[in-house]
């Protein structure tokens, strides 16, 4: 079947022959493989985008349920030349090492700001918490956010 | 030549700055090309065929069904292997494919090719295979006392008839922690047209894969290349080929650009494990509480092939007392070889399982005598000029363990609890616990680790320099796993030459020569001192040369003034310098374990706070207090997202993870049922270094990988008995070791 949906702002066909999740289709169909595969179960968060306002794993999402929905992926939140301001403060605190989690961190994060520009650690904390890094031990993220929200006007 | 006033400029970005790095921007805006995401026009995918049995004979095995499904092309199996059967490495004992027989659950049958991933899942259903079940070999000690094994270790040191005033016993267990790196095994491999192939696959050390490779194709080892890629962490499970050798047979065979992806699932068994541990020991002490004899008995469950496990036992046996003087020692060490899937590499290499046992014993001691854990440690602080407690190799290098000590007592207390908000409690917004049940525990964990290579490795790292006009470039096929290696050769390289432009090429095996492995937290020592002498010999050649007394990203300089440009310097011949580099000299040990097996060691000192909740079997891991022995600190940020991190992975496997084995089967294979630390589970973690120079190596810097994941571990297991006053034997150490204790 044939699914048309906006994503990141852009009208988008894609093929869909039956279960294939969102995931599977924004990576190996439309060129967008910012969202990682890490799970494919809903646990990690590495897949998360923001579909029709709400954050999801994307890799728990049937494609073929997406007709006339708008979806954003990281590719949609920032550019190489100019970045979301959660995506600075992340890189800024090192809160980057092998990166696989991070296109996730950001559409979570960049979301959660959208709603609350100011969390508290704790609100920030409970929003990621689905969210898995393996690398950083969440402390350089913590502190990137944290800062993010206390500098945020 | 010229003559300027330009002012010499102090570069940027050079050793103890902290600059941001360069593959930072692509991850954040999901540009980064991990493996995964790589792509050839008409490539193929493939599957893989694996056992469903820790131990069976395969009765039959027709691919013919297999190439009846459309879109099939190829279909592989050990028959089809031209070269070498086996691979490993050390030894090349694992078959390529299962050779009439399976050894463990998962091991590896068939490959199907074809058009898309779904139809070679297809293919893989399809394959017609039967299997006479046999009685599988899955309990280590069963596989000790028949003698399966890949390894015994003796370390037999000074008088086992001596005796101490005090004596403690234990028996301690370490389950099986899986690296659960986010990014899963996944390559490309692509013919070259003339009968060899290129490989970008998951790796932390491509010269070792394109060792085991090309014997299995029985080409020419410049036939194949394997190129670093991009990499969704390792801590070990990227070490071991998995899907290499199958990607080279497809794309030679077929012609065709060849992908494999796993899925998380198949990952759980497309890599190796950290090894699960049993562990016996006997310390016997003073009055003082200093060490006086302490006598050890180890098995390691090794899996059904080697892997690094000769390396991890031996590391366990040579670590199996700790950072602490002691001159009568005695241990037997076994890895184990049994029916289950293979364990190698994981973050602190035997290390991990015996610090738990041994500061479990260290806290016992203290307990007997009446003395605080820090103070016993410290009495027995082992330090240069030291003999090593186990191999007796006189301690040269840096050794702070007592200033470690002394600097985490010295570290403030994390704050009571003084919340009755649900977030702050064990169980979190489960809203479960009741503030007034929790107790607050405090443990300590001290603990040693080598780095580098040792017993005899030939351990060494190839970089070459190329200067031109616009500035540096650094070839390594040294692989970044995320940890940031690509700031450090960086920032080594400026220091030295001071220009601020460095790029850094990941070059694969047909260029350059091998860096070694990223593990063994030896990068930043190997081709850290690589570049950091390489830039240093160009430095000098390119002085000598010019008459100059400095070089700069302007060029060299004489006496304050400018003498010529560095584009002159590049015009008037190639600029480049290509060294190896090696540590001092190791050996390997006598039959009692006695010898010079080490190039350096790096202690670290952590203090665990825990509230546990003694009824429900919770646990918050409040602050981790680490103070880590770093040499010299290159990177404070780099270093800090390593201990950090480390860190959370101690404190994984001290409270949370474990692979689960049903008679060689893995029950959790899945992150639904093998649970990672999340947001919410880490812990606030406190960081200070000591900087004691290392004998070699850049600056006196020392690897920071594996430290922290050893000492987190046993500090979160001692705060948590400190809470709840019982004896816990094991990690993880889940709810229902809790409740009850």
């Amino acid at each position: 079947m044939i699914v048309s949906f906006t994503v990141n702002g852009e009208e988008r066909i894609a093929n869909v022959s039956g279960p294939e999740s969102l995931l599977t289709v924004l990576r190996e169909e439309l060129g967008l493989p910012g969202s990682k595969n890490a799970c494919e179960q809903g646990e990690c968060g590495s897949c998360a985008v923001v579909l029709d306002g709400a954050v999801v794993t994307s890799c728990l999402v049937m494609a073929a349920d997406c007709e006339g929905s708008e979806v954003t992926t990281v590719e949609g939140i920032g550019s190489d030349r100019e970045l979301h301001a959660v995506q600075q403060a992340l890189l800024d605190h090192g809160a980057v090492q092998c990166g696989f989690c991070t296109p996730g961190f950001v559409v979570t994060a960049a979301h959660l700001f959208e709603e609350n520009p100011h969390p508290s650690s704790d609100e920030i904390k409970e929003a990621l918490s689905g969210n898995i890094c393996r690398c950083t031990g969440y402390g350089a993220i913590a502190r990137a956010l944290e800062e993010l929200a206390e500098g945020t006007a | 030549m010229t003559t300027s006033p330009i002012t010499r400029k102090r570069v940027r970005g050079g050793v103890g700055d902290s600059p941001l790095r360069i593959d930072g921007i692509p991850k954040v805006t999901g540009n980064f090309a991990y493996a995964s995401d790589l792509y050839a026009d008409g490539m193929l995918w493939a599957a893989t065929l694996r056992s469903p049995h820790a131990r069976a004979r395969i009765t039959k095995l027709d691919t013919a069904p297999a190439y009846a499904v459309g879109g099939v092309v190829l279909v592989l199996t050990q028959e089809d292997v031209v070269g070498r059967p086996g691979f490993g490495m050390h030894v090349p004992d694992q078959p390529v494919f299962a050779d009439g027989e399976c050894n463990y659950w998962g091991e590896p049958i068939a490959v199907v090719v074809a058009s898309d991933l779904p139809t070679a899942k297809l293919g893989v259903e399809a394959i017609d295979v039967e299997f006479e079940e046999l009685e599988p070999l899955t309990d280590m000690e069963e596989a000790d006392a028949r003698d399966s094994q890949t390894r015994r270790m003796k370390i037999r040191r000074g008088d086992r008839d001596v005796e101490g005033a005090v004596v403690v016993e234990g028996y301690y267990e370490v389950g099986q922690q899986d690296q659960a790196p986010l990014g899963n095994e996944a390559g490309l491999a692509i013919p070259d047209g003339d009968g060899g192939v290129d490989l970008y696959a998951v790796s932390q050390w491509v010269h070792s894969d394109h060792w085991q490779i090309y014997p299995c194709l029985d080409i020419e080892p410049e036939q194949v290349r394997c190129h670093p890629v991009g990499m969704g962490g390792a801590f070990g499970a990227r070490e071991d080929v998995s899907m290499h050798i199958h990607l080279c047979m497809a794309a030679l065979r077929t012609g065709r650009p060849i992908k494999m992806m796993y899925d998380r699932a198949e990952s759980f068994v497309g890599h190796v494990h950290r090894h699960p541990a049993r562990m016996w020991y006997r310390h016997e002490a003073d009055n003082q509480g200093r060490l006086v004899k302490v006598e050890a008995r180890l098995i390691l469950d090794g899996g059904a092939y080697e892997s690094s496990s000769n390396a991890v036992i031996a590391n366990a046996a040579y670590f199996a007392v700790g950072p602490y003087r002691c001159d009568n020692v005695f241990v037997d060490a076994v890895a184990a070889k049994t029916n289950n899937p293979p364990a190698g590499a994981m973050r602190g290499f035997g290390g991990v399982q015996t610090a738990f046992a041994h500061e479990s014993q260290m806290d016992k001691l203290a307990a007997e005598l009446g003395l605080d854990p820090l103070e016993i440690r410290l009495r027995n602080a082992l330090g240069r000029g030291d003999a090593l407690n186990t191999s007796g190799q006189l301690i040269e290098g840096s050794l702070p363990t007592a200033e470690l000590i002394n600097e985490l007592d010295a570290m403030p207390l994390a704050e009571p609890l003084d919340s009755d908000d649900a977030r702050h409690l064990p169980g979190g917004t489960g809203l479960t616990t009741d503030p007034r049940h929790v107790r607050r525990g405090v443990g300590y964990g001290v603990t040693l680790k080598n780095l580098a290579f040792s017993e005899a490795f030939d351990d060494y790292s190839d970089v070459r320099i190329v200067l031109s006009p616009i500035g540096v470039e650094v070839y390594t096929a040294a692989a970044e796993v995320g940890q940031g290696m690509v700031t450090i050769i960086q920032q080594l390289a400026r220091e030295v030459l001071q220009i601020e432009q460095v790029a850094v090429v990941w070059a694969d095996t047909g260029v350059i020569g091998s860096a070694g492995s990223t593990s063994a937290s030896r990068q930043t020592q190997m081709t850290g001192g690589a570049t950091h002498q390489c830039a240093i010999e160009l430095r000098e050649q390119i002085l000598a040369e010019f008459g100059g007394d400095d070089l700069s990203g302007e060029g060299v300089w004489k006496d304050g003034e400018l003498i010529v440009t560095l584009h002159e310097v590049c015009e008037s011949g190639p600029r480049e310098h290509e060294i190896r580099y090696r540590h001092p000299e190791t050996f390997a040990t006598d039959e009692n374990g006695q010898g010079d097996a080490h190039p350096a060691w790096a202690v670290a000192a952590h203090r665990a706070v825990v509230d546990v909740d003694p009824e429900l079997g919770l646990v918050r891991v409040v602050q981790i207090d680490a103070v880590h022995d770093v040499g010299r600190l290159l990177n404070p940020v780099a270093a800090l997202g390593q201990i950090e991190g480390g860190t959370l992975q101690g404190v994984g496997l001290a409270t949370l993870e474990e692979l689960v084995l049903d008679r060689g089967v893995i029950k959790n294979a899945n992150f639904t049922d093998y649970l990672l630390p999340t947001f919410l589970d880490a812990p606030h973690v406190e960081v200070k270094w000591v900087e004691e120079p290392e004998r070699w190596g850049p600056l006196g810097a020392k690897g920071i990988g594996e430290p922290p994941t050893i000492s987190a571990g046993p500090a979160v297991a001692a705060a948590i008995r400190n809470a709840i006053g019982a004896d816990l034997i094991r990690v993880p150490i889940l709810p229902q070791h809790i409740v009850g204790a």
